[in-house]
């Protein structure tokens, strides 16, 4: 439980704090003759506040303590993936031998830097199967973004228009999202009785309309797409490819190449698998791994080594073009390569194996106290349950959700795969010793009791955060999305 | 392992919980097979730490730096770093719970607020990756707005990345680029093309102030232009802290202001991560892309934030979403937060003033080197370009050997930039050798 005192202080807004003439910062004198433009260039009225230096640490230290944070607190949040954040990592994304590195600077000088994403891409070309990678999309969605522009780069190169990707229902909001933004129509696939793809359902789909099938490996549900070789097969005869949404990839690192699969590309979030911090929302990075085939339309630049030398190729005729200003995240980079060459192959492996041990052992543990729709013997990374034996006592997945941040749980992952009515996607992830299971379940069958005894108290739930529960209808309603200097909060 | 906590005794004792004897029998029979992976073996800490040192070597970062274009060399103080460094707020999770995630949504209430101060507008998103995507985004949004409109203008005097990413993404869409040319004295959009180009048709227009070659766009003249004819006005700026000297976009009536928040305590980090940002006018509100914090209450009535309008995104409206995007740079949109409050307004101005008056400095100097000209008349913040008889590589190569990165090869000359972080003695010197080379 979040027992820090400051939870309870009062923080003011940073404009609320400022007092007028403060500052917080101090400038060497200007060493040359001081100029200004002129007339209506010249701005009249800068609007920020103004601190003190200790004003502004006191600020966000107070603010940090009203956050749950994966250094303080289980996260068993399906699909997102919140592991442990190495402080290693951290100290080399800060290292300013790269921190300090112009991405304008001559090739020459950064050799190291061009050396270390070549290094990582190497590693991810083997751990997924594929021909080629490319780090450049700034997140997973850029990620999908790039991965469906190859697709239709490639049919375009065969003089075909293909203008379907197969989406199944459990997918992330994300695939259809950039299916529309890279031009295509959703052709969305059910899953069957046992959360799985069906050969069938792909085959009555097929047309050559379709560019792809987008699928999720384990699916949302938590669950290996036994039928994907042969569904691939399907798609290939059909001049279509196969597009894999890496999201879950922590699954089977070391255990399976996505490539013998029969998937063409697929994005990788480095944020998931490759333990680079949330960030509280970002920033994410999303690479990307690709088939020969594919390989003549990614996106530029490209790393060349030549003879142990490192450069940039920025002219490919038949590239997708730009995503952005320079090379990717690099940041995050710096951060997943550390990761990869700590943990080693074996150490890969054992982080997936320990990943699926965590969740059957919450299944286990849980099963007989919320209801397991689409119900297998075994899930893999992550396992999903319903409120469906809370409903008779009106008690739904969000007030589950709520109750246990009082005991100091993020939630997991709520109403979402959307084919499972009121989900709670539990994803534990391998950095969770056994007895924070232990407390976790503990915890969930005392609230599955709680609901049924006093479903009120849930209802109201939480009580012991740094707010009760938020008024969101009201936001959305009456956006207020700035500070008004005249509305002064009554707090 | 130790990032992995599980004893052998632990492992058994949760196999028999879950009713089987070995591990693999949880497993399905695709992740059973043995599998060759080539792998570097793995390292420990002290190893890795070497590893990294030894490539960081490999880096060269002992030059006098001019360089620009897109990405800024500015002062960053330690409170920054120390900070967004907390791991409160680093290893957080997207606040889509609001009880549990009042600091990241606090944090990015202000963000917002400062950032829509800066620009002049009034409402900002919680954050975009970086400004050639958000350039992206903006055209995008615009075109939502101007539903029937199918033509976008895009000033050629941007940085080329932003157009070439605008490209990228505007590819599938119903629409129709044209370029608007730059004038060649001033190195300003050509006003007079611009008005041609105008009709009815065309639903916005994207400009950068200052533009790629520096050069601060006349931004009450286009405004005007553009009025007449409905088009809206979509402005970059590439280095936000011009804002603490130059009246904002928002002043001479721009729709959509996008920008790189880099400049604004984010180290140039090889490239990224940086971060975007977008603002608008609350009329487009419902057609913004990205993260939005409100403000509203919680059920004891006390002040609380959290995400909202999220019926504009991908997890909820699918395919029919403003926009793909699932994250902001929040770690980047906190550490530009804690910038701002921590220079204020008056450490703001500071930081413009010495850019603006450095290069202001340096354009004197350079300007009086014999075959050294400034390729452009317009007004400029902190970069300008410069043109000699010799080739731009060959001046380029000649500085670098006197441990000066002089600019970007641009085709209208090399493109130099001056900060806070410049000295005269650096401008001193680097105007000497620029003599020694030239003459």
């Amino acid at each position: 439980m979040n027992t820090n005192q400051t939870v309870t202080v009062s923080e003011k807004l940073l404009f609320e704090r400022s007092t007028k003439n403060r500052v917080g910062v101090s400038f060497p004198p200007l060493d040359v003759p001081e100029k200004k433009p002129h007339g209506s260039l010249l701005r009249k009225n800068l609007d920020l506040p103004e601190l003190s230096e200790p004003d502004v640490v006191r600020h966000y230290t107070r603010l940090s303590h009203w956050n749950f944070s994966i250094d303080q607190n289980f996260y068993p949040l399906g699909s997102c993936t919140m592991k442990y954040n190495p402080k290693i990592n951290e100290w080399g994304a800060r290292h300013e031998a790269f921190s300090l590195l112009h991405p304008n600077a001559p090739e020459d000088s950064v050799q190291g830097a061009l050396e270390l994403m070549w290094e990582l891409q190497e590693m991810l070309k083997e751990l997924s199967g594929m021909d080629g990678v490319t780090l450049l999309p700034l997140a997973g969605a850029q990620g999908e973004f790039t991965g469906l522009k190859l697709i239709r780069a490639f049919h375009e190169n065969n003089k075909q228009t293909r203008n379907k990707i197969l989406i199944p229902d459990t997918a992330h909001g994300t695939n259809p999202a950039t299916c529309t933004l890279a031009g295509f129509e959703v052709l969305k696939i059910p899953t069957t009785g046992e959360g799985l793809l069906s050969i069938e359902h792909i085959q009555k789909s097929l047309s050559h309309d379709v560019a792809a099938l987008m699928v999720t490996n384990p699916n949302t549900l938590g669950y290996w797409e036994e039928n994907l070789k042969e569904i691939a097969d399907l798609l290939h005869k059909n001049g279509s490819l196969v597009y894999c949404d890496g999201a879950n990839f922590n699954a089977f690192v070391g255990l399976a190449k996505m490539r013998d699969c029969g998937v063409d590309v697929m994005h990788i979030n480095l944020h998931k698998t490759f333990s680079t911090p949330h960030g509280g929302g970002g920033p994410g990075s999303g690479p990307v791994a690709f088939i020969k085939k594919l390989e003549p339309f990614q996106p530029t630049p490209i790393i060349k080594k030549e003879s142990e030398k490192f450069s940039l190729d920025w002219n490919k005729s038949q590239s997708i073009g730009a995503l952005s200003t320079f090379y990717g995240n690099f940041g995050m980079l710096i951060r997943a390569y550390i990761y990869m060459k700590t943990l080693g192959i074996e150490g890969l492996k054992h982080m997936s194996h320990m990943a699926v041990l965590n969740a059957n052992y919450i299944r286990a543990r849980l099963k007989k106290y919320y209801d397991l729709p689409f119900p297998r013997k075994f899930c893999l990374h992550e396992t999903i349950f319903s409120d469906k034996k809370q409903t008779p006592y009106g008690v739904t997945t969000l007030d589950i959700a709520k109750r246990l941040l009082d005991f100091g749980y993020h939630p997991p992952t709520i109403y979402f795969p959307l084919v499972v009515k009121g989900a709670l996607m539990i994803e534990p992830t391998e950095s969770e010793s056994k007895q924070t299971l232990d407390d976790f379940c503990d915890t969930m069958i005392h609230i599955a009791g709680e609901a049924q005894k006093n479903p009120q108290l849930l209802k109201k739930a939480p009580y012991n955060t740094r707010v009760r529960r938020v008024d969101e209808v009201r936001a959305a309603r009456n956006p207020i999305l700035t500070y008004k200097l005249s509305s002064t909060a009554e707090e | 392992m130790k990032y992995i906590p599980h004893t052998q005794e632990e492992i058994q004792s949760m196999l028999s919980t879950i009713g089987v004897e070995r591990l693999e029998d949880i497993f399905p029979q695709a992740l059973k097979q043995k599998i060759d992976f080539h792998f570097p073996h793995a390292l420990s800490e002290l190893e890795i730490k070497k590893k990294i040192s030894d490539l960081g070597l490999k880096n060269k970062t002992q030059y006098s730096s001019f360089l620009g274009g897109g990405a800024y060399q500015h002062f960053i103080p330690e409170v920054v770093d120390t900070l967004s460094s907390r791991s409160e707020f680093s290893t957080a999770y997207t606040p889509y719970q609001p009880e549990a995630s009042q600091g990241t949504l606090q944090s990015l209430f202000e963000f917002q607020t400062m950032i829509a101060h800066l620009t002049g507008m009034e409402i900002s998103n919680a954050s975009m990756y970086e400004l050639a995507s958000a350039c992206a985004e903006a055209i995008l949004m615009a075109l939502r707005i101007q539903k029937n409109r199918k033509k976008v203008l895009i000033a050629g005097n941007i940085h080329p990345r932003y157009q070439q990413t605008c490209l990228t993404f505007l590819k599938e869409q119903d629409m129709e680029v044209e370029w608007v040319p730059y004038h060649q004295e001033t190195g300003q959009i050509d006003l007079t093309h611009l008005s041609s180009k105008l009709n009815e048709n065309v639903a916005c227009l994207l400009i950068q102030s200052p533009n790629y070659f520096g050069v601060l766009e006349p931004l009450k003249e286009i405004h005007q232009s553009l009025k007449n004819h409905g088009a809206l006005f979509i402005t970059a700026i590439s280095d936000l802290t011009s804002l603490g000297l130059f009246e904002p976009p928002g002043s001479f009536g721009a729709d959509i202001v996008v920008g790189e928040a880099q400049s604004l305590g984010n180290p140039v980090s090889f490239g990224g991560p940086y971060i975007g940002i977008l603002t608008s006018k609350m009329d487009y509100v419902r057609q913004l892309p990205g993260r939005l914090v409100g403000e509203t209450v919680d059920l004891d009535g006390k002040r609380a934030f959290t995400l909202t309008l999220n019926t504009r995104e991908q997890h909820i409206r699918r395919e029919k979403a403003t926009s793909n995007i699932c994250t902001n740079q929040n770690l980047c949109a906190l550490r530009t937060s804690i910038y701002l409050a921590t220079l204020g307004k008056q450490g703001l101005k500071e930081v413009a003033v010495q850019n603006y008056s450095k290069t202001e400095f340096a354009k004197e100097v350079f300007s009086k080197i014999k075959n050294v000209q400034l390729r452009f008349s317009g007004n400029t913040y902190n970069e300008f370009i410069y043109k000699t008889p010799l080739s731009n590589k060959e001046v380029l190569e000649k500085l670098k050997e006197k441990n000066i990165l002089g600019g970007l090869n641009l085709s209208e000359g090399i493109l130099s930039c001056f900060t806070e972080l410049t000295t005269k003695e650096d401008i001193l010197y680097y105007a000497q050798n620029l003599k020694d080379i030239v003459s």
